[in-house]
């Protein structure tokens, strides 16, 4: 069907977003290689020599780095285990017939819309603050001690800033999956005499397992990288205890305006980014095949 | 879909998701209704019953400049998802409908590409941007939010387009349609939800980015998302003021994300979820 003219035209027409992407790729990576071999640093860029690996030796023996990877990993890793088990939750009670299921799912879905900055601010602000947060007054109305989230749990709060977040995406995702399934098949196995514990674990779970699977990817890629709610609740601290990797390399990069660090230091996401996406990819990649 | 169940479980299942829904939907409820409290009533303790001031709108309005970042935000998302669009409905076109052996291989590069991290190449990208003079600049964003953003656009359209079937075009083609025709009256109704989904989608994606927003703009170019930052030091706490400029910030993606859930799955798992 396709002959040499359509051929020929398809490549025309594809060419732009290629070449854009390419470029987009290559140019900007290939110059922190470069940089991250030199010794660049804004406050003195007179004076630029070679450094060869001297910047990645830096940049992995700052005690911050292994604290910056277990942190990324801990958002990650944390996020994912509160959205994909509260999502499945949440999708399950709300799939079934139930008043209002139109409102519902609006409130659910609505904090994947409110904008990083906001997210974080809000809940710094006037849900998670020690005197005057809704938490602290619950805290006293119960009379406990009100928590000072960002000084005692910073790492959790956040976690749990960015998984208010994520959360409507993984319960819409699985909410959707879940209404896929044959109706037909679950009265079958409810006829068998199945509890819903097994029908669950037989039927509904294997059922989810794509769904769960494309939630695990999209929000991989996108956990890997906050930032913002960092900025805005601790900038990092107290100490390094929510500096992630992303956070790290922007600090030495627009802080201590040192290029060839900073720029070791996106090799270095670079290469963690790739690890965590061939593992992904192993683990649950063989669910996306058709 | 929802098979029938018994009132008494209805009522339970109904009670426990109005409570979950509640939930998460407070922190947005709460800051809607801190906009419309004093400053000192919002710092005052749980209240839910505010004394309905605009002041906080007006001030935000009037004092802090709040139209110039809204404007920008418009600017920038929109502009950014037209580019995109441009760029790559012929692309998802040719790929959905004259595949090659190496079309799969192509979208998944393009997909891969999201997998490199902003912050490994904010440093050249934030050089080049300061000797090119693109700093805060909306020229400079609607590049960055165009690149970050396209290979998601073209694979959302890849499987819009894909389910277009063939032989609408083939019939319309032997009914002797010009290709102008053709356009308008078969590829257009057939491909125009697709593409409305996709831009929706990118609106709301380009307003709420924000590493790229805020790294790169200062003032001239700053959209929202670097406005709202801007109010995290530590300079006083103006929680009404803070709530009144969120609740604008947010307020057009929420009703936009409201009316495009249905289409938000499909797209942004690429059809891979049903």
């Amino acid at each position: 069907m396709a002959t040499q003219h359509t051929k020929g035209l398809s490549r025309l027409m594809i060419a732009p977003s290629v070449v854009l992407l390419l470029i987009w790729m290559v140019v900007p990576l290939s110059m922190t290689l470069w940089f991250s071999v030199q010794n660049y640093n804004l406050l003195n860029p007179g004076n630029v020599s070679f450094a060869g690996l001297l910047n990645y030796r830096f940049f992995y023996t700052d005690p911050a780095f292994f604290q910056s990877i277990w942190n990324t990993l801990f958002i990650v890793i944390g996020v994912l285990l509160i959205t994909i088990v509260g999502g499945t939750a949440i999708a399950l009670l709300v799939d079934q017939d139930i008043w209002g299921q139109g409102l519902v799912r609006i409130m659910i879905i609505s904090p994947f819309f409110v904008m990083p900055p906001v997210a974080a601010l809000v809940w710094k602000n006037m849900i998670m603050h020690p005197s005057y947060g809704v938490l602290a007054d619950l805290a006293r109305f119960l009379g406990l001690q009100p928590i000072d989230w960002f000084a005692q749990y910073p790492l959790t709060a956040v976690v749990l800033i960015v998984a208010w977040q994520w959360l409507p995406f993984a319960t819409l995702i699985l909410l959707t999956a879940l209404q896929s399934l044959d109706g037909e098949q679950k009265e079958a196995a409810e006829m068998d005499g199945a509890g819903a514990g097994s029908r669950f674990i037989h039927l509904t779970l294997p059922h989810l397992s794509r769904a769960i699977t494309v939630v695990i990817l999209i929000q991989t890629i996108f956990l890997l990288g906050v930032y913002a709610e960092i900025l805005v609740t601790t900038n990092g601290g107290p100490g390094y205890a929510t500096t992630n990797l992303t956070f790290l390399i922007y600090r030495t990069a627009l802080l201590g305006y040192d290029v060839g660090g900073a720029s070791a230091g996106g090799i270095i996401a670079v290469v963690f980014a790739n690890i965590v996406a061939i593992f992904l990819m192993r683990a649950v990649g063989k669910n996306l095949d058709r | 879909m929802a098979r029938a169940i018994s009132p008494r479980r209805k009522a339970i299942a109904t009670l426990l998701s109005w409570a979950i829904a509640l939930l998460l939907f407070f922190p947005i409820l709460y800051t809607i209704i801190t906009s419309v409290k004093t400053e000192v009533e919002a710092i005052s303790g749980f209240n839910l019953i505010p004394s309905f001031t605009f002041e906080n709108y007006i001030e935000v309005e009037t004092q802090r400049d709040y139209w110039k970042p809204f404007t920008n935000s418009v600017l920038l998302s929109i502009g950014s998802t037209f580019v995109a669009l441009i760029i790559s409905v012929p692309a998802a076109w040719a790929m959905a409908f004259s595949p090659t052996k190496r079309t799969k291989d192509v979208l998944m590069w393009m997909l891969s590409t999201k997998m490199m991290p902003s912050v490994a190449v904010l440093v050249p990208i934030y050089l080049m941007f300061r000797d090119l003079r693109l700093l805060d600049t909306h020229f400079g964003l609607i590049a960055i939010l165009m690149l970050i953003n396209l290979p998601i656009v073209v694979w959302m359209l890849y499987t819009y387009f894909r389910e277009i079937p063939g032989e609408i075009l083939e019939a319309a083609r032997m009914d002797g349609a010009t290709l102008w025709n053709e356009i308008i009256h078969v590829l257009m109704p057939v491909a125009l939800p697709g593409i409305t989904s996709t831009m929706l989608l990118n609106i709301i994606l380009a307003w709420n980015e924000a590493f790229w927003t805020i790294r790169l703009t200062t003032a001239n170019a700053a959209p929202l998302t670097a406005f709202i930052a801007s109010f995290s030091s530590p300079q006083g706490l103006f929680w009404a003021k803070l709530s009144a400029a969120s609740t604008l910030a947010i307020a057009p993606i929420l009703i936009m994300g409201w009316f495009s859930q249905k289409q938000l799955v499909r797209g942004l798992t690429f059809g891979a979820v049903k």
